[in-house]
């Protein structure tokens, strides 16, 4: 592991309450991921990939151990907290795009700027340059209801880098697109990694959209299985 | 069979967009304005930089998103508070007589009730009680134009002393007033009865008693109009025609010398205790007991024997914004259900959940705000039309300050209630809970 240590897991515990059940999804989890990298995390279904994905994201909280982003706790942030936490420094890759239905492509990609204290016409300088990036300036003002899933997962990655955070978290982003237009993603993830320094954890099932990456964890049940730890 | 299937489906597909193309075009006085709200917002940018300075930019919206929906709600606060400012307006135009009755003003009528008599002999004792400065005497004449339907408030007075009693109320130019007081068949009218009839000064007016009748059995009284009063107040009383009681009395067939009630004006307010009871003891055990009561009471008992119309119309709103309240707080617990995936979405981008719950409120308050505004003013339209017909006989039927402070209140307030469920259902959505539903 090459880089500056940006993401520090240790002894991360995740036990879900249904009922008088206890389901234990992680026990004691290490892991760290370093600035830059492009990590692909594979398993099978219901191995705990999302939910590791929403703790890494702070939009869930391990029920022990500890989580250190660039040095300091993250999982004792209060709600607000780790809301402006999650606002500065993580863009986040949905399977399902999740782009908002009333707001047009500019306007989707613009969301997470009000969160910010720019002023309007810096937001539209930002919102151009991820529109740009991701190649849809000429669709800035189309309703993404009318756009293919590849562009609107576009859409979806201009939103998630234009606040410009350090890391990128994706959960099955090609999950629901063919083949053909995963690789654009794919080949998008991997330049915004390689050329703009995004550190990039994916959740993919597919080996193809895991070739991408620099390195690959198989997840099983709660623990990483070595397969290929090629790092 | 499935011929008649598809023609009954296709009737029906028909009569349901038909029933949508009546409503969109039924509610567009709605949706039209807000339409062009939608292009200002979109399209100029300091009105978007100030609403997502306010966060009211995304709740605005949503509120865009399903328009159908949207009309409908809008459209029912519309009708609620279009049935608020007519029906408020026209209660308080009703009560305004309560409200712009003088405070040193005694009515005294028969103690049996208000339609009996009093012999004309009251009015010279009563005078000469202390702390009564003016009092004039007053007929009910049953009046009516022509037709028994076209009734006209009309009264035989003491006119030698009505203004000294109703000054403050009646604007009236002074050789009207002289020309008047001179003509024994003089008739002073009031601006909406002269508006109503299109009577001028000088006009020459037969006028029908329904109670009384002259000793030659005819029913008519002739008059010449020598004045026509306007009230000093905006919403002050103007339907009146007033006519010497002299001519009233001598032509009378039967029933004369008898008055039908005193107006009083005492020296002061802070005395009519006093006063009432000092006339109403003077008459202690005659034939004729009297009943004084000051002015503002003796109006309300007046409107309240008309239906208690206040009541009709506070319940009437009340049904109106109860069925409003059901029908969008409906509509905006299944608005924000549908939306639990997008709030996921903004709470893992970084919104907080009190900004989220603020959001929802705001949208709720705008629908509110919205529909009432555009209500408000057509009713005050409504209004407009409706009084700017000679034929109304109703003054100060408007929207006063009171009103619209009143209906803004109810538009927060509206918008609070239907807004507050699915603003805290909002609050308390879970991130993960509302990303796995899908
Ligand atoms: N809120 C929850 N309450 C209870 N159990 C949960 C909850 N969320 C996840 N789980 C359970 O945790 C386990 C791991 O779920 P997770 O979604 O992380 O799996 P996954 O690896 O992402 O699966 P998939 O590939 O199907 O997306 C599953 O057994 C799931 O049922
Ligand atoms: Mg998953």
């Amino acid at each position: 592991m090459s880089g500056k240590l940006l993401y520090d897991l240790k002894s991360v515990s995740k036990t879900f309450v249904k009922g008088k059940e206890k389901i234990t999804i992680f026990d004691k989890l290490d892991m760290s991921i370093a600035e830059g990298d492009f990590l692909a995390i594979m398993g099978p279904s219901g191995s705990g990939k999302t939910t590791l994905l929403n703790m890494l994201g702070g939009v869930d909280q391990p029920t022990g151990g500890e989580v250190f982003f660039n040095n300091s706790r993250v999982d004792t942030l209060s709600e607000g907290q780790l809301a402006r936490w999650r606002a500065n420094n993580i863009g986040f890759i949905f399977q399902f795009y999740n782009l908002m239905p009333m707001l047009n492509a500019a306007r989707n990609v613009e969301l997470p700027l009000l969160l910010t204290k720019l002023s309007s016409s810096q937001r539209k300088k930002s919102v151009e340059t991820a529109l740009k990036l991701v190649g849809l300036s000429d669709r800035a003002t189309h309703m993404t209801s009318e756009m293919s899933g590849g562009q609107q997962q576009r859409v979806a990655i201009a939103r998630a880098i234009v606040s410009d955070p350090k890391l990128l978290l994706c959960d099955e982003p090609t999950g629901d697109l063919d083949r053909k237009t995963a690789d654009e993603i794919l080949s998008m993830l991997q330049l915004l990694n390689r050329k703009f320094g995004k550190t990039i954890v994916m959740v993919t099932h597919d080996a193809a959209a895991a070739a991408y990456a620099k390195r690959t964890l198989h997840l099983d049940k709660g623990v990483f299985v070595e397969k290929d730890l090629a790092a | 069979m499935t011929f008649l299937k598809n023609i009954i489906g296709l009737i029906f597909r028909g009569l349901g967009l038909a029933l949508k193309y009546i409503f969109l075009t039924i509610s567009s006085p709605v949706w039209l304005p807000f339409w062009l709200i939608a292009y200002l917002v979109e399209h100029i940018a300091f009105v978007r930089n100030a609403l997502i300075a306010t966060d009211l930019y995304l709740p605005f919206k949503n509120m865009e998103r399903t328009p159908l929906r949207f009309a409908l709600t809008v459209f029912a606060i519309f009708i609620a508070f279009l049935i608020y400012g007519a029906l408020t307006a026209f209660d308080n135009a009703m009560n305004a007589g309560v409200d712009l009755a003088a405070d040193d003003r005694l009515v005294t009528v028969n103690k049996i009730n208000f339609t009996q008599t009093l012999p004309i002999a009251y009015a010279q004792k009563v005078t000469a009680i202390e702390g009564v400065d003016s009092l004039v005497h007053m007929n009910w004449f049953g009046g009516y134009y022509k037709d028994p339907r076209e009734q006209v408030i009309t009264f035989a007075v003491d006119q030698t002393k009505l203004l000294e009693v109703y000054g403050d109320d009646m604007l009236l130019d002074e050789t009207h007033h002289k020309n008047w007081l001179r003509n024994q068949q003089g008739l002073l009218v009031g601006e909406l009865v002269a508006k109503k009839y299109g009577w001028k000064v000088g006009d020459r007016i037969p006028l029908n008693s329904n109670i009384f009748s002259k000793m030659d059995g005819a029913s008519v009284w002739d008059f010449v109009i020598e004045g026509v009063y306007s009230g000093k107040f905006k919403q002050a009383d103007t339907n009146g025609v007033y006519f010497h009681y002299k001519y009233f009395n001598e032509a009378l067939a039967f029933g004369s010398n008898q008055i039908g009630w005193l107006g009083i004006k005492t020296t002061d307010p802070s005395i009519n205790e006093k006063v009432i009871k000092a006339i109403d003891d003077m008459f202690v055990n005659s034939p004729f007991e009297t009943e004084t009561v000051p002015e503002k009471a003796f109006n309300k008992s007046f409107i309240a024997r008309m239906g208690d119309i206040g009541l009709i119309v506070t319940s009437s709103v009340s049904a109106a914004f109860f069925i409003i309240l059901v029908i969008v707080g409906f509509s905006m617990a299944l608005a924000i259900r549908e939306r639990t995936n997008e709030i996921g979405v903004m709470k893992t981008l970084g919104f907080t959940s009190r900004r989220i719950f603020k959001m929802v409120l705001m949208e709720s308050m705008m629908l509110a705000c919205l529909g009432g505004t555009v209500g408000l003013a057509a009713s005050s339209f409504v209004i407009k039309q409706v009084t700017s017909s000679p034929q109304f006989p109703l003054a100060g039927l408007m929207l006063n300050g009171e009103i619209i402070m009143q209906a803004i209140i109810l538009m927060v307030f509206l918008g609070l209630i239907t807004g507050i469920v699915p603003a805290i259902n909002a609050l308390r959505l879970n991130i993960i809970t509302a990303l796995s539903r899908r």
